[in-house]
């Protein structure tokens, strides 16, 4: 039973839980804009598999309020994912970054691909195993013979 | 049949399952959504909160350095898991060398006196961070969560969700020794 | 008392498995006939076991029985009926039940249909089919039995979430998981070869129709679950990337490409070691996805309540289904005989391109899904891997791949000549080209990604054209000729059709929906309009509605021309939450949609889009999945089944 009431608790503590909310947009259309792509980038950490524009959780509406003012004080992008970042850590970048431990997961993709073309031709160059037939023995020659002469074998 | 090539090829996802099955065991039961804190080893941000008490003290970061080993907890009334955990602060303020102070996380003035009535007080200090804001600077995502401060005002530890009495005597009490040294 | 019946009727299913896995494996490898006979009868039986119990299961959410702890817990009396019913799969253990119904379902339909194919090989299937079965219902029953009692039964069940509270659930699962786990035929094709030791072209023509089926309802699945994510959660998103998406996207690009390289195996009699692997393949990553949702290794909104210990159980089953398949495959692969040669510039060379696109593309989805799980693992900084990155990588992959599709129908086997086909597509080519250049001059702010990938849609979609029209010999019958030729197509030639087709129609969709929707977020005051995209909207204000079970705000827009759009904010009691209804105006040309919200300062929070062409994603996916039906209808790939034909319908179809 008490599995059963934490299974609950935890299924609802994942879930969207508030009607949408529409923040304050900003003056100016061009800075707001850029918020908002900005937000787009960034993970909601309460509602883990959105972004913080998409999501409603009440933290995720703090986030993007920021992410405006940074804006507002003349902050760029990269400028405003160092500040998220440095409260957060790497995780609330929804675009892993390009550093030694994502190497393999950015070149990975090339990887495979070069090594299975690789591969492919490769194997292509190598003679297929086709085992060579039996020679035909003297008889067998014979019946060929008839038959290619088209007589009855 | 011989190892050739062709069988280190064939080889290659049995390999590859293994060592992922490998991988999947040992993450089995650990939480994926608990994130660590990228606040380990720093000093605690700059902050300065009211109390409760508008005539009273409240929290900031020169408290924090004040010499004494610090357990931050980050609560609210509105919070469940809060409840759960209060008995285990309370505990906590019994032993000796540790300090434990509040910061009421989005929670209205009202109600946080009113459930620190209900529960009792353990904090030595309660700040009031009614807009969310001095969270957001310490990585706050959620409530309940627990912070270690060291006498020089540097995060040690964090803990995110309810505190329970494994978590507290297998991780906090151990390293809150250590730091007291 | 029914459901006792339900747990037994489980429990049997699980003796039955054990024996389906065992006995007809000893019989075909001793030609004992009474004991490969008995696949058959074993898996049509354990079917209706599973039946049966499923059919209890489904009877206790139906009267609401509550001294069941699943139904207890997943189902409440005032839910209406439609979600009483489809509330038996939404939830751990009803959703088990439902994949070991699936799994039994296609092994009965092989033992049913499947008399073309020769007894110890259909046995052999079975018989892998019923050890898969043996880890499922063996999970079911020790760890996730759905007939648990409750003792005191509650008056009153906890209710479904919300969210699932929709006609899409109704549709969502049982195509999801009849695609996923019909997978497992072509797995236990692939494992019964590997213990025959050989591949003959036939084995393609056998592994085709079933595999096809699979893959055309996990299309519609996941079709599916795109479209209900767009309605139903409020944002006008349709994919995430969220690692149970994933875990369904990737057994579906390995059964694409399975399905491809199938064709080369049947009719060019090579390609088989790595057929066999992507059979084998496919249905692990159908296993990890069951893996990765259930055991609480990565977070999800898909993700049910989790649980180490099932996730271990899960974990092991995973390992012996796969790593005893893959184990198998490594002994036996390196003996399988290569057959035809072929040139790279081919129509196998093009398949080949595709399914080293494909393999890629897989290999992409699932390096971004674990590598969180992973390098958390090593101890390394805990890292998101969001849209951006799949956005990143695997979108190229489907230029190159969309190309395969074109020039590949229309290349002969064995030997082609690239510029011969470079020629017959040059117009297409060049229309595709212009067309997007046309786009960009037309529209200003026109993101050029969008633009690249409609070229890629447009240059398929006429290639498509290109070959259809050759296949019915145009030129040369002229329209007459031709049109009596299209009638009467293969099956197969229309399904490759359609699906190609599909295909560019959705990526069309995808990228007119992303890169040229219009959005707008702010505050309403009743009585004020918004235009947007050509449309006029009047905001007359919120109102508060009762509904079976919830209570709605429901917001009132008068749209010009179109007629009353009324969004609503849902808030259900048990358990407590709140969904957004959007409203939404589907045209050919895209969708209107309007959510409404808390209300903000002087007047409602609103959110206004316009999606271009949105639809055409899921017509697209739609148009594929008939594409798989319709060659599943071929007779040719029914071997022995007899064709009956007229002489005049002989000479036209060649």
């Amino acid at each position: 039973m008490k599995r059963l009431l934490l299974g609950l608790f935890f299924a609802l503590a994942a879930l969207p839980a508030l009607a949408i909310g529409v923040d304050e947009p900003l003056a100016d259309p061009g800075l707001e804009a850029k918020a908002r792509e900005i937000s787009k980038g960034l993970r909601c950490l309460v509602c883990q598999n959105q972004s913080i524009e998409d999501s409603n959780a009440p933290l995720a509406a703090d986030l993007r309020r920021i992410v405006r003012e940074r804006v507002t004080a003349g902050d760029d992008e990269a400028a405003v994912q160092a500040y998220l970042v440095e409260r957060y850590g790497q995780w609330v970048l929804l675009r892993p970054p390009f550093e030694p431990a994502t190497w393999v997961l950015w070149l990975s993709p090339f990887v495979i691909l070069a090594t299975g073309t690789a591969v492919i031709l490769l194997r292509r160059r190598r003679p297929a195993p086709a085992a060579a037939p039996a020679p035909l023995s003297a008889e067998e020659r014979a019946r060929l013979e008839a038959l290619l002469r088209g007589e009855e074998p | 049949m011989a190892l050739n090539s062709r069988f280190l090829l064939a080889a290659m996802p049995l390999a590859v399952a293994i060592g992922l099955g490998g991988i999947f065991y040992g993450r089995l039961g650990k939480d994926p959504s608990a994130l660590p804190s990228a606040l380990l080893g720093k000093p605690v941000p700059a902050f300065n909160l009211p109390g409760l008490d508008p005539t009273g003290p409240g929290l900031s970061d020169a408290d924090l350095r004040a010499g004494s080993v610090t357990v931050v907890n980050v609560f609210a009334s509105w919070c469940a898991p809060c409840r759960v955990e209060h008995p285990l602060l309370t505990a906590l303020t019994k032993v000796p060398g540790i300090r434990v102070v509040g910061i009421a996380y989005k929670d209205k003035v009202a109600d946080t006196q009113k459930f620190l009535g209900e529960m009792g007080n353990p904090y030595a200090l309660v700040g009031a961070d009614l807009n969310g804001r001095v969270g957001i600077d310490w990585g706050v995502y959620g409530v309940p969560e627990t912070y270690l401060v060291t006498g020089k005002g540097e995060i040690a530890w964090k803990h995110v969700g309810a505190l329970t009495e494994d978590i507290i005597r297998g991780e906090m009490l151990p390293l809150a020794e250590k730091l007291m040294k | 008392m029914i459901a006792e019946l339900g747990h037994f009727a489980l429990i049997l299913a699980f003796v039955l498995a054990v024996v389906q896995g065992t006995v007809p494996l000893v019989g075909a490898a001793r030609g004992h006939l009474p004991a490969i006979r008995l696949a058959d009868t074993a898996a049509v039986l354990q079917f209706l076991l599973v039946a049966g119990a499923f059919a209890a299961l489904m009877h206790a959410y139906v009267t609401s029985d509550f001294s069941l702890v699943n139904v207890a817990a997943n189902s409440h009396s005032q839910k209406p009926m439609l979600y009483k019913i489809t509330g038996v799969w939404g939830n751990h253990e009803g959703s088990l039940l439902l994949w070991a119904l699936m799994l039994t379902l296609f092994g009965a339909m092989v033992a049913l249909f499947g008399q073309n194919l020769p007894d110890t090989f259909r046995a052999r299937v079975l018989s892998v089919q019923g050890l898969v079965g043996v880890g499922f219902i063996a999970f079911m029953i020790f760890t996730s039995n759905p007939f648990e009692r409750l003792d005191p039964a509650p008056l009153e069940g906890n209710g479904l979430n919300p969210i699932l509270q929709d006609p899409g659930l109704a549709f969502h699962p049982p195509f999801l998981y009849a695609g996923y786990v019909g997978i497992s035929i072509a797995f236990s094709f692939a494992v019964a070869a590997l213990i025959e030791g050989r591949v003959p072209p036939s084995w393609a023509r056998w592994v085709r129709p079933w595999t096809l089926a699979a893959w055309s309802m996990l299309t519609i699945g996941i079709t599916g679950g795109s479209y209900w994510a767009y309605y139903e959660l409020g944002w006008g998103g349709f994919w995430f990337w969220d690692p149970v998406e994933n875990a369904s996207l990737m057994p579906w690009l390995a059964a694409t490409a399975l399905l491809h390289s199938a064709i080369v195996v049947e009719k060019r009699d090579t390609l088989k070691s790595w057929t066999i692997l992507l059979a084998i393949l496919a249905f692990s990553l159908s296993l990890l996805g069951t893996f990765l949702v259930r055991s609480g290794v990565l977070t999800s909104v898909h993700a049910f309540a989790s649980d180490p210990t099932r996730g271990f159980f899960i974990l092991i089953f995973l390992l012996a289904v796969t790593g005893g398949a893959l184990t198998l495959y490594a002994i036996r692969a390196p003996a399988l005989k290569a057959g035809g040669v072929f040139q790279t510039i081919s129509r196998e060379g093009a398949l080949v391109l595709n399914n080293l696109l494909l393999a890629t593309a897989t290999a992409t989805v699932l390096i971004g899904t674990l590598y969180p799980l992973v390098l958390d693992w090593l101890g390394g900084a805990k890292v998101s891997v969001g849209p951006p990155y799949f956005n990143g990588t695997f979108m190229p992959l489907l230029g190159p791949l969309m190309v395969a599709l074109a020039i590949g129908p229309l290349l002969p086997w064995k030997r082609g000549d690239l510029a011969a086909v470079a020629g017959k597509l040059k117009l297409v080519a060049g229309i595709a080209l212009v067309a997007a250049l046309a786009i960009f001059a037309l529209t200003d702010g026109a993101p050029w990604l969008a633009l690249v990938a409609f070229a890629f849609a447009f240059f398929l979609a006429g290639s498509v054209i290109v070959e259809l029209l050759e296949r019915v010999q145009l030129r040369k019958l002229g329209p007459a000729g031709a049109f009596r030729r299209l009638i009467h197509l293969p099956r197969g030639a229309v399904g490759m059709t359609l699906a190609h087709l599909g295909l560019a129609i959705s990526v069309f969709g995808v990228a007119a929906a992303s890169g040229f929707a219009v959005e707008h977020l702010g505050i309403m005051k009743p009585g004020e309009t918004l235009k947007i995209a050509g449309y006029s909207l009047t905001f007359k204000g919120v109102e508060e509605v009762p509904g079976p079970n919830y209570t709605a705000k429901r917001g009132t827009f008068e749209v010009a021309g179109v007629g009353t759009m009324r969004p609503e904010t849902r808030r259900f009691q048990s358990p407590p939450m709140e969904t957004t209804e959007a409203a939404i105006h589907p045209t050919l040309a895209g969708d209107l949609y309007v959510v409404v919200g808390e209300p903000t300062g002087p007047g409602y929070a609103v959110r206004v889009y316009w999606k271009p062409f949105v639809m055409w994603i899921w017509a697209g996916g739609l148009l594929m999945a008939a594409g798989g039906f319709a060659s599943l209808s071929d007779r040719r790939l029914r071997v022995g089944a007899p064709v009956r034909r007229s002489p005049a319908l002989a000479q036209a179809a060649e």
